[in-house]
């Protein structure tokens, strides 16, 4: 009789219209209330609640009673390092695509239990199962989108469809460029037409020589930067993420966006849990809180990236609703996804990325008429120590000459005054 | 007696002692150890042999410090003198107002000059209005130096001031009486007197001036590196802390020779008789 009670109520349970969907009992969730969840995310990345927007955190800890301890990281790089070095213990963390497969690759991910995540079923199957989670084990997407070419129509005389136009003289000094190095190298390996997953060593040189002649114009490397600066006119061109685009364009309408016919990075970012949780069910009644609709509605407006989410993108309610630059048609323009790379292959990369940040450009062994017209290799000859640097070695030189001299001077003059 | 003096002593300096191995000494010793390991730490000669291609960005930021402490000099030289000539009254307020912009944050103060350095920013937006075509100023090095002089500006104005405002006068006096006249008092007493404050006021720019990284990324647009910008990488997009290391202990190196040598020179000067 007891027993029958119990399935019962338990039936009941099961019943009860719990207003997640989630499938871990009532009673589990309720269980969860007055613990903490930590999240770490992109800078600028949730719906905040500023301008009327939804607060989402905010709903969340009303929602469930769990406390969210909410940090933000402004690249991957960052994230990873930051997490790598310990001292810090997230739950919950959404890196992209590449971060992801690299982190799984180094057991820093727990399994999610899809059951959990039932609201999973609104993602469709064109972003499951991609190269960097091919199993769909460790990550649910949160956004996707792809890198364009941002341009001021009133400072460009055509608008531009190639990732050259990066490379023009003409707009010298108007250039912006990626402060990091894995979407620099994507628009230099996009004009060569190689894989941006590369690994021969010769083509990341290849890549990074041609990264270098893009000094001849002298860009900017900038990150965040790249709104103030798009927004205000100071500067022509500008590859970036097209979400972010769409905030600048509402500050300055003379923007527009091109995605370029070399063809241009695809990007998921993704939720993941953090190997050593401690509060794994929390982590995924927040994913799933982030999937359902109203929610990711709130989020995708906010953010102004393209939405993975069906009831979304196909909400006609929703702002960007078949919106040209978030949602193309699929196959307009070539895309690439990043995967992790090696070791090797991402130290080279880190290495290279060092030189084109130091390279200073010289007429004598350039190689910009190689790459953009019909000209010959220059003649690189590989030496670190520039006409720039040696002139460094000059000016140090007089400097320490000049105060040896001093000290020389002052030194006689003292044996001279001693004498007399 | 001497024994409880000296234990006494120990206990008060005990917390900068913690504090000190702590925070200073420990992290050198990883900075060593992570510059001649490998990252899975086995011992290598490796990152040292990197180095070398990294000559150049150290030169420069070398010679950007050298510059942006001569300026720094030049200007808070004289300006410590007048300060310290003023009532007490009157240069509380002014020391107050070189501390001023140490008041708000290094880097707002950087981003600030961002806008006032930009072609579309306020400078160039005042001189348009006056008919004048605008002047390329942000990404250059000239605006990396003026950034650097702008901020570490204080730390050279107030060294030499605590020095010069406790002057011995009696010297200046017997200057005077010497039939000096005010050249000769400023060539002859003041500069030799002030010195140990402008020494340490050089060390105090110097220094971060040469290892600066957020500067020159900011007003120098990223378009040259300063050393300070390759370790910042190292550590925080690379993950290669090994190399970071190593540059960071040949940094380190370099300017305690710089130190040492000046330090020395500065000893010698101070036995003279001028």
């Amino acid at each position: 009789m007891k027993k029958l009670f119990a399935l019962l109520l338990a039936v009941a349970f099961v019943m009860m219209p719990v207003a997640s969907g989630f499938a871990a009992e009532a009673d589990e969730i309720e269980a969860l209330r007055g613990t903490t969840l930590y999240v770490y995310n992109w800078g600028e990345y949730i719906s905040d609640g500023a301008d009327g927007s939804l607060d989402v955190i905010r709903e969340f800890e009303n929602r469930y009673g769990i406390d969210v301890v909410y940090d933000t990281f402004d690249n991957n790089e960052t994230m990873y390092s930051k997490l790598k070095s310990g001292g810090v213990t997230y739950d919950i963390v959404i890196p992209s695509d590449y971060m992801i497969e690299r982190m799984i690759a180094e057991d820093m991910l727990e399994k999610l239990d899809y059951s959990n995540i039932p609201n999973y079923k609104y993602i469709p199957e064109k972003y499951r199962m991609l190269g960097h989670d091919p199993k769909d084990q460790y990550s649910v997407p949160y956004t996707v989108g792809m890198v364009g070419l941002i341009y001021n129509k009133t400072m460009v005389s055509e608008a531009p469809t190639s990732w050259k136009a990066l490379w023009d003289k003409n707009l010298t000094g108007g250039i912006l460029m990626f402060n990091n190095p894995r979407d620099a190298f994507a628009i230099a390996q996009s004009i060569l037409g190689m894989d941006y997953n590369m690994e021969s060593e010769t083509a990341w040189k290849v890549a990074a020589e041609l990264l270098k002649e893009q000094k001849v114009v002298s860009p900017s490397y900038v990150s965040d930067e790249v709104f103030n600066m798009m927004e205000a006119g100071e500067a022509a061109l500008a590859p970036y993420y097209a979400g972010d685009f769409l905030s600048m364009q509402e500050n300055n309408p003379d923007l527009d966006l091109v995605y370029p016919d070399e063809g241009v990075n695809f990007f998921v970012d993704s939720m993941c849990i953090l190997k050593g949780t401690q509060n794994k069910l929390a982590a995924e009644l927040f994913i799933n809180y982030m999937l359902e609709p109203e929610i990711a509605l709130a989020n995708a407006e906010y953010i102004c990236y393209a939405s993975p989410h069906t009831e979304v993108y196909s909400n006609p309610e929703y702002s960007y609703y078949e919106n040209e630059i978030l949602y193309p048609e699929d196959g307009r323009f070539k895309t690439q996804n990043f995967l992790n790379l090696k070791p090797e292959t991402l130290a080279l990369m880190s290495s290279l990325w060092d030189d084109v940040k130091n390279h200073i450009p010289d007429s004598d062994s350039s190689n910009y008429d190689f790459f953009f017209g019909d000209g010959e290799l220059g003649k690189a000859d590989g030496t670190v120590m520039t006409p720039e640097a040696w002139s460094y070695v000059v000016y140090i030189g007089i400097f320490v000459a000049i105060c040896l001299a001093y000290v020389i001077f002052r030194y006689a003059r003292k044996k001279y005054r001693e004498k007399v | 007696m001497s024994n409880r003096s000296s234990l006494g002593s120990k206990l008060i300096a005990a917390p900068y002692i913690v504090w000190s191995v702590l925070f200073i000494v420990a992290p050198l010793i990883f900075v060593v150890y992570y510059s001649f390991t490998t990252a899975d730490g086995s011992f290598t000669l490796a990152n040292m042999q990197e180095l070398g291609k990294y000559a150049p960005t150290f030169l420069r930021s070398i010679w950007f410090g050298i510059v942006a402490t001569l300026i720094c000099l030049v200007i808070a030289f004289p300006l410590a003198y007048f300060i310290s000539q003023k009532t007490d009254k009157v240069q509380r307020t002014l020391v107050m107002l070189v501390m001023l912009p140490m008041w708000m944050s290094f880097l707002i103060r950087t981003y600030s000059w961002m806008a006032l350095l930009q072609d579309t920013g306020i400078i160039n937006g005042f001189l348009s209005k006056l008919g004048i075509d605008p002047v390329h100023m942000i990404n250059t090095p000239g605006a990396v130096i003026l950034g650097m002089v702008y901020n570490f500006l204080p730390y050279m104005i107030m060294p030499i001031y605590s020095v010069m405002a406790k002057l011995d006068y009696s010297m200046v006096e017997a200057c005077q009486d010497l039939g000096g006249n005010r050249l000769t008092v400023v060539r002859r007493c003041i500069i030799p007197m002030s010195m140990p404050g402008v020494i340490s006021g050089i060390t105090m720019v110097f220094v971060p001036s040469v290892s600066t990284f957020y500067i020159s990324q900011k007003l120098g647009g990223g378009s040259f590196d300063l050393i300070g910008d390759v370790i910042e990488r190292q550590f925080q997009q690379s993950y290669n802390y090994n190399l970071g290391a190593a540059i960071s202990l040949v940094l380190m190196v370099l300017i305690l020779i710089c130190m040492a040598v000046m330090n020395r020179f500065t000893e010698e000067e101070e036995g003279m008789v001028i």
